[in-house]
């Protein structure tokens, strides 16, 4: 076991399942073609391929195919969403609601808007990592074009209550848009049902290949438009110009298509695992606290500060064999814990205390065995070296002490 | 990001970790860093009232590997110095000995100025007043 590598970092990326990349080997060499070719036998390969995956990641979402947009990745299909809305819509007005908590890919481009002469409210969330729908309605004027909030948050794997938000968005004739990259392929994603008019995805973070995603732009009631960011050959009914992706939209479709036959059973194994992990710790760690909604969480994630000890140091103990990640950075560049903890309203030192598990179709129960004990080791090794646990244990008030900030 | 062999070491098995009793008026306490800033160092020297030498050192660091590092290092390197030649560790020794990759630098500052401020209270305690250069920190 002590050589085994342990992978519980699956909100940066998942494995590419073995059948997906089975899936995607013929389209590198025997089927080489161009889906835009239209003339001859190569290029109509390619676009069957291209059909097919479609189809198959429309049907796990329940869309439309002609509703799926493909792009590089949901940094890609984020940017499109929300600066492709700005521009098609400025007629109607120029501000845009999102949360504090969203991914960089969502706030820098809001930031971008800004600098276009957009405005941009970022609301905040409770310490469950929730946004509060009354502050969301309030925040909505005549000038609002776009709500965008995230399904599932990357860190803590808060869920936010889409199906309130996109009730208020339909009151309001708001579009409604979400970064749902942690979601889909994870649990059942509808976004119609929730009104979801534009969501963002991709296939690294289901079990399919890195560098292709989606966007799903709803096309009836309301039929939605976004201006493209990518100009060429009018791609993707003209919203997203370049040569698509063959083997990767193959190998996305193929991950949509195992997903949609084997998520639930994932999910359902995957939150046992989880719970087991995050009980473990806390029952053998003192001052463990979760971070997050603990109710309204994805199955397969728990972040975890462990008070007194910081993050990077910590997962110096074990990342010989055990992939997890923290919110802190120690680095000169970024002395700034995790923005997404700082939100939830946790001190700096617990969010320099924390690490995000993250487990995926592959994990196992002697792995989450093996974790727990090489957890538990490595915070009290950091413990047994940290002062301020010693001045904590010593009932020194840790607050009322002047640090000298460098 | 790859670590130095000795860096880990360090790390692993750090040296000199542990608690010298502050109120003795031979030992002096140098607290830097803050919480929030995620890295706190406490460096302490035990000096020998007969011969002014550092006859021990211990430290305990909330922080990164760089940062506990860093701070075993300077315990070592403390260890049979006088006072004075311990005023004169610069931080980029350490950054030599452990090949800190510079976004790390900062440990070894921290490290430096919890060395100064340890020496800077034993000499309070006893009534030693520094060199007027060697008052100020440079960082």
């Amino acid at each position: 076991m002590d050589k085994k590598l342990i992978y519980l970092d699956n909100n940066a990326t998942t494995p590419c399942d073995p059948r997906v990349v089975e899936a995607m080997l013929p389209y590198f060499y025997q089927h080489p073609g161009n889906a835009s070719s239209r003339n001859h036998p190569f290029g109509w390969a390619a676009e069957e391929a291209v059909d097919y995956a479609r189809e198959q990641i429309a049907n796990l979402i329940s869309a439309d195919p002609k509703e799926i947009i493909f792009t590089s990745g949901a940094t890609e299909a984020d940017n499109l969403a929300i600066k492709g809305v700005f521009e098609m819509y400025s007629r109607k007005g120029n501000h845009i609601i999102t949360a504090k908590t969203e991914h960089k890919a969502v706030l820098d481009a809001c930031q971008k808007i800004e600098k276009m002469g957009g405005e941009v409210t970022y609301l905040d969330v409770d310490s469950e990592g929730l946004i509060n729908l009354d502050e969301l309605e309030a925040a909505i004027t005549d000038k609002t074009i776009l709500v965008s909030i995230m399904w599932a948050n990357n860190e803590t794997g808060t869920i936010q209550p889409m199906k309130e938000i996109g009730v208020i968005c339909e009151k309001h004739g708001v579009l409604f848009m979400s970064d749902a990259t942690q979601v889909v392929g994870k649990i059942p994603v509808n976004p119609k049902e929730v009104g979801v008019h534009l969501m963002a995805f991709t296939g690294h973070k289901m079990y399919g290949p890195k560098g292709v995603g989606a966007l799903f732009v709803n096309r009836k009631n309301p039929r939605v438009k976004v201006t493209s960011q990518m100009d060429g050959g009018g791609h993707e009914r003209g919203m997203r110009s370049g040569t698509l992706n063959v083997p990767g939209i193959v190998g996305f479709g193929k991950a949509a298509e195992i997903a949609g036959q084997e998520m639930a059973q994932d999910a359902e194994r995957l939150s046992k695992l989880r719970d087991k992990l995050q009980a473990g710790l806390c029952a053998a760690l003192e001052e463990c606290y979760v971070n997050g909604s603990e109710e309204n969480r994805m199955p397969h994630v728990t972040n975890v500060s462990f008070k007194h000890v910081e993050g990077e140091g910590l997962m110096m103990t074990f990342n010989q064999n055990i992939a997890v990640s923290s919110g802190s950075a120690c680095t000169s560049a970024s002395l700034e814990p995790s923005y997404v903890l700082i939100a939830l309203g946790l001190g700096d030192d617990l969010a320099h205390s924390s690490i995000r598990f993250s487990l995926g179709r592959f994990t196992t129960d002697e792995e989450i065995d093996y974790t727990i004990d090489a957890l538990t080791k490595g915070v009290n090794h950091m413990r047994d070296l940290s002062p301020i646990w010693e001045m904590y244990k010593e009932g020194v008030d840790i607050d009322s002490i002047e640090w000298s900030a460098h | 990001m790859a670590y130095s062999e000795k860096l880990l070491e360090h790390f692993k098995h750090p040296k000199n970790v542990g608690t010298l009793d502050k109120s003795k008026k031979s030992v002096g306490t140098g607290l830097v860093g803050a919480p929030e800033c995620g890295d706190v160092m406490r460096l302490q020297i035990e000096v020998d009232d007969e011969t002014g030498m550092i006859k021990d050192a211990k430290f305990k660091t909330f922080g990164c590997g760089s940062a506990i590092a860093s701070s075993s290092l300077a315990t070592e390197w403390l260890k049979g110095k006088s006072v004075d030649e311990a005023l004169a560790i610069d931080n980029m020794a350490i950054v030599e000995e452990l090949a800190l990759p510079p976004v790390k630098i900062h440990c070894s500052v921290l490290a430096e100025d919890a060395i100064k401020g340890a020496i800077k209270d034993y000499r309070e305690k006893n009534g030693i007043v520094a060199p007027a250069e060697e008052t100020g920190s440079s960082h």
